[in-house]
């Protein structure tokens, strides 16, 4: 594992440990969310038959940069009458929940942050780390609106949970371990044996797996949308709507980080579900580096294979979003309650019956 | 129940539709163009900025009473006779100097009624639209060809060619008749 | 234990807002978020229409009453033409006639992409307004083609029309109205039949029939609550009694009758319809000459004319008082969204806040006209 070699390498295993933790953020969490934000804009554009960002940089690839280069230089407003603690460390506190989640995600067979066997229960648990951001920031904004705004967002957030992890209860009933490197592993070799298909599991329960599974998939995927605030759910951060949002008074180089942390909490879901039901680093279909005898090639694909499919369900979530309008409150809520929550309810009964009969 | 499982049914269909035909649209070819550097050919009709082509324009004041916003002033001068001021290139003999052809193009409303009642056809519009200026008052178009000096020249010769034109009647009027008052009289 | 007594708030919709479609200020009045009334505030574009009409002659009128709706400035065009050609018993050629249905017609489908268009991205959908507008553009092209201007045209006039068609402007016509089908049937798919945006629209905003007559609404507000009036049916002008085409009434598929999915809809089944009435007139169009009707000048004798068309947004009429001179007296309009704008209190009594934005999607007024 690396962070034993980086704890070898440096002697020290503190030093080691954290470093490796650290790594996410660098090589992977900043170059995705500056072009996740590049892809969303490019990929709404050719759905709306034009062309999107492309004067800055080849293709518009350093719009994003001149963007944040833009956002740094501008005035850093702090609302007089505003709580002040609460608002500055408001955008740091979500975006270190979301940042936290990174650190139990299995990249590769040799790379994973912290390799715990409560793997899906940290994260599910981290990530709700972001409500408390949103009430801090806003609250401290000492604005009408924006605490309807963050209350609003904070009921969608709470709510949307119960399916979501109704969804993994489900999933993590039938794989039988919470711990998301044990996960990856055991969906070995083809796409067959991934999880949503069934998992590697003999037989005729294989077969009888693969529909709750999916439905499984798709109310979490749902409930993670929400979870993430994007459309159709995105009431806290909608311009045509009459409360503005929790992230109103903020400007600069904060408002940054609450895109940060939104493009980083879309990779983090993607990357759960991916983890879970699409099999983590596995391939679909073996490794080059086995037919090619090349040994240390097989961590770098496995990688790339993670970041790959995790990017993949990024990319419908933009899609959806150009596709749908606006749920409005009471509709989404009465969407989690009554139809989300009763259905993850019933698939897991099924997938329940379905284990005992062996 | 029934209506809960349609909706159901009904929502994620209906989903799937829209992200059908948003998926297609991302292949088709793009509707938008590169300005700046491409620029559409505007059909020959086109209603932008307005040009006179003072040469032909006979001084009648048509365009000007057309106006519905009062953009374009006008002032003339008659032309003394024996002066050749030249013919239009449809014919018409210009018998008036045309000293002041001011066209506030940001008043303009593109309506094009000016265009119709010229007789030489001298005003049209353009298919010219990219003409912004730092000034306002750059904005005020001067189509008159004559110089501050000569509109005044011509003016003067004017003033001067009528007061000679007066100063001769009241003299012929002396010479036929010597007695005016007496004259008067006699019809009366 | 005491009751708990609410207060009630005021809240601002200034007149700049993204989604007030112009400058149009709404006073809010809720009680915590259930609305008890809305007041709107208008006249940020009042630019003295008729005040001007005083002033102009009868052809310089014209651009001016382009200005009033601009989404639809060729059926202010055709209103106030017809109601002076009325006033002076002037009679057009035919093809002058077949012309201003086709260009009426094309304005109407051009007005109501702008409808629909923002209507979905005040609900949140962002794809379908540039779907709809890219269509638009094909509409402005042709017009831009004929007259040379691609939103406030003058090419209807007192006698005739100002250009002849170019004769491209047919086979293009044609093109455009083959893909227009299919960009209708991509736009129900993508919006009108999605689940999210009927759960927002279905019941909400409902205007029962008798408020909407009671009211004076017209257009597509009236048709929406199931009241089949089309001024273009029932009070003929012009040719509409050529053709064949339906008027599109508001069922209460979806929900209730007359709320913002029925308007909304008989705005689209509109589009389908007048696709079907240009083509008719394409069909039937004979040859002639569009300016030999057009008099040198317009003098009409003393009198007054209340003429009224189908726009696209209701009802439009124009009342015009002559006095033989060269000016008119007095030329008073009546506004189809000023009267349709009255009843967004009404509709909008017991909802939400965000049902305000919708209803006023679906009302579909230009500011340009209410406040002229």
């Amino acid at each position: 594992m690396i962070s034993d070699y980086l704890a070898e390498f440096f002697g020290n295993k503190i030093l080691g440990y954290l470093i490796s933790a650290a790594l996410p953020l660098f090589l992977w969490i900043l170059p995705y969310a500056l072009y996740a934000v590049y892809a969303e804009r490019k990929v709404s554009a050719f759905m709306q038959d034009r062309i999107g960002p492309n004067r800055v940089g080849p293709k518009g690839l350093l719009q994003t940069i001149a963007d944040i280069l833009k956002l740094i230089q501008k005035e850093d407003i702090v609302p007089a009458s505003a709580d002040k603690p609460l608002f500055v460390t408001a955008p740091y506190v979500i975006f270190a929940g979301t940042f936290a989640a990174f650190a139990a995600l299995p990249f590769s067979s040799v790379y994973i942050g912290s390799n715990i066997d409560l793997g899906v229960f940290y994260i599910m648990a981290v990530s709700s780390f972001s409500v408390i951001g949103i009430l801090m920031a806003g609250w401290a904004g000492n604005n009408k609106y924006s605490l309807y705004g963050a209350m609003r967002s904070v009921a969608q957030i709470v709510s949307y949970e119960v399916p979501a992890l109704l969804a993994i209860v489900t999933a993590v009933m039938v794989i039988g371990t919470l711990n998301l490197n044990e996960i990856s592993q055991m969906q070995t070799s083809r796409f067959w044996n991934w999880w949503i298909l069934g998992g590697p599991v003999e037989g005729i329960q294989k077969f009888l797996y693969i529909i709750p599974m999916i439905i499984a998939f798709i109310i979490f995927f749902i409930a993670s949308l929400a979870e993430v605030n994007r459309t159709p759910f995105d009431i806290p951060e909608a311009e045509s709507e009459l409360v503005a949002g929790f992230h109103t008074e903020y400007t600069g180089m904060k408002f940054a980080m609450f895109f940060l942390a939104e493009y980083g909490n879309m990779f983090v879901v993607s990357a759960i579900s991916v983890s879970i039901f699409f099999g983590g680093w596995q391939s679909p279909f073996g490794y080059l580096g086995n037919s090619l005898g090349i040994n240390w090639l097989i961590p770098i694909e496995q990688v790339f294979w993670f970041l790959f499919k995790g990017s993949l369900l990024v990319l419908v979530q933009m899609w959806l979003r150009w596709t749908l309008p606006r749920l409005r409150v009471d509709q989404l809520m009465s969407l989690c309650w009554k139809y989300l929550t009763p259905y993850a309810f019933i698939n897991l009964v099924i997938v329940g019956i379905i284990t005992l009969i062996k | 129940m029934k209506e809960y499982l349609r909706n159901t049914w009904l929502g994620i269909y209906t989903v799937l539709v829209g992200m059908k035909v948003t998926l297609s649209h991302l292949f088709k070819p793009k509707v938008t163009i590169q300005y700046p550097d491409v620029r559409i050919q505007l059909p020959e009709r086109a209603r932008n900025r307005l040009y006179v082509n003072i040469d032909d324009c006979i001084g009648c004041d048509q365009c000007s009473r057309a106006c519905p916003v009062d953009c374009i002033e006008i002032e003339t001068v008659k032309a003394v006779p024996g002066e050749n001021l030249g013919i239009t290139s449809n014919g018409k003999r210009k018998a008036l100097w045309v000293t002041k052809f001011d066209i506030d193009i940001a008043k303009c409303c593109y309506c094009g009624l000016c265009v119709y009642p010229c007789p030489t056809e001298c005003i049209w519009m353009t298919d010219v639209y990219e003409f912004s200026e730092y000034r306002r008052e750059d904005l005020i178009y001067h189509f008159s060809n004559l110089s501050p000096e000569e509109a005044l020249q011509k003016k003067l010769n004017y003033k001067k060619f009528e007061e000679e034109k007066a100063r001769q009647k009241a003299a012929q009027a002396t010479t036929a008749n010597p007695n005016p008052k007496q004259d008067s009289g006699n019809e009366n | 234990m005491a009751e708990l007594k609410t207060d009630q708030i005021v809240l601002n919709m200034g007149p700049q807002h993204p989604s007030t479609h112009g400058v149009l200020r709404l006073e809010v009045v809720l009680d915590g978020e259930v609305v008890v009334d809305v007041k709107p505030h208008i006249g940020y574009l009042h630019r003295c229409f008729e005040k001007h009409a005083e002033a102009m002659t009868y052809p310089q009128v014209i651009p001016y009453t382009d200005r009033m709706d601009y989404l639809a400035s060729m059926y202010m065009n055709f209103g106030y033409v017809e109601a002076v050609e009325r006033l002076m018993n002037i009679e057009v050629p035919e093809r002058v006639k077949y012309i201003r249905v086709i260009m009426g017609e094309l304005q109407r489908i051009a007005s109501h992409l702008v409808a629909v268009g923002t209507f979905g991205i005040d609900i949140g959908a962002f794809t379908p307004f540039l779907y709809c507008f890219r269509d638009r553009e094909r509409i402005l092209d042709l017009f831009e083609m004929t007259c040379g201007a691609r939103l406030l045209y003058n090419y209807m006039w007192i006698g005739g029309l100002s250009h002849d068609l170019p004769p491209q402007f047919i086979p293009k016509l044609k093109s455009f109205l083959k893909d227009f089908r299919k960009s209708l049937k991509e736009l129900n798919d993508l919006l009108s039949y999605n689940k999210i945006f009927i759960d927002r629209t279905a019941n909400i905003g409902v205007l029962p029939a008798d408020t909407a007559i009671n009211y004076g609404c017209t257009g597509p507000v009236l048709r929406g609550s199931g009241v089949n009036w089309d001024l273009r049916k029932n009070d003929p002008y012009s040719i509409y009694d050529r053709f064949d085409f339906e008027v599109c009434v508001g069922k209460g598929e979806m929900g209730t009758v007359g709320d913002c999915w029925d308007r909304y809809m008989v705005r689209v089944r509109e589009m389908e319809q007048s696709c079907r009435i240009i083509e008719q007139a394409i069909e039937q169009i004979p040859d002639g000459d569009v300016t030999s009707a057009i008099p040198k000048r317009v003098k009409p004798p003393v009198g007054e004319i209340y003429f009224r068309v189908e726009s696209p947004k209701g009802e439009l009429g124009y009342h015009i008082v002559s006095d033989g001179s060269l000016n008119p007296f007095r030329v008073k309009v009546r506004a189809p969204s000023f009267v349709n704008l009255q009843i967004l209190p009404i509709i909008s009594r017991g909802h939400l806040v965000a049902d305000i934005i919708a209803n006023l999607g679906s009302l579909d007024i230009v500011l340009g006209e209410i406040d002229r």
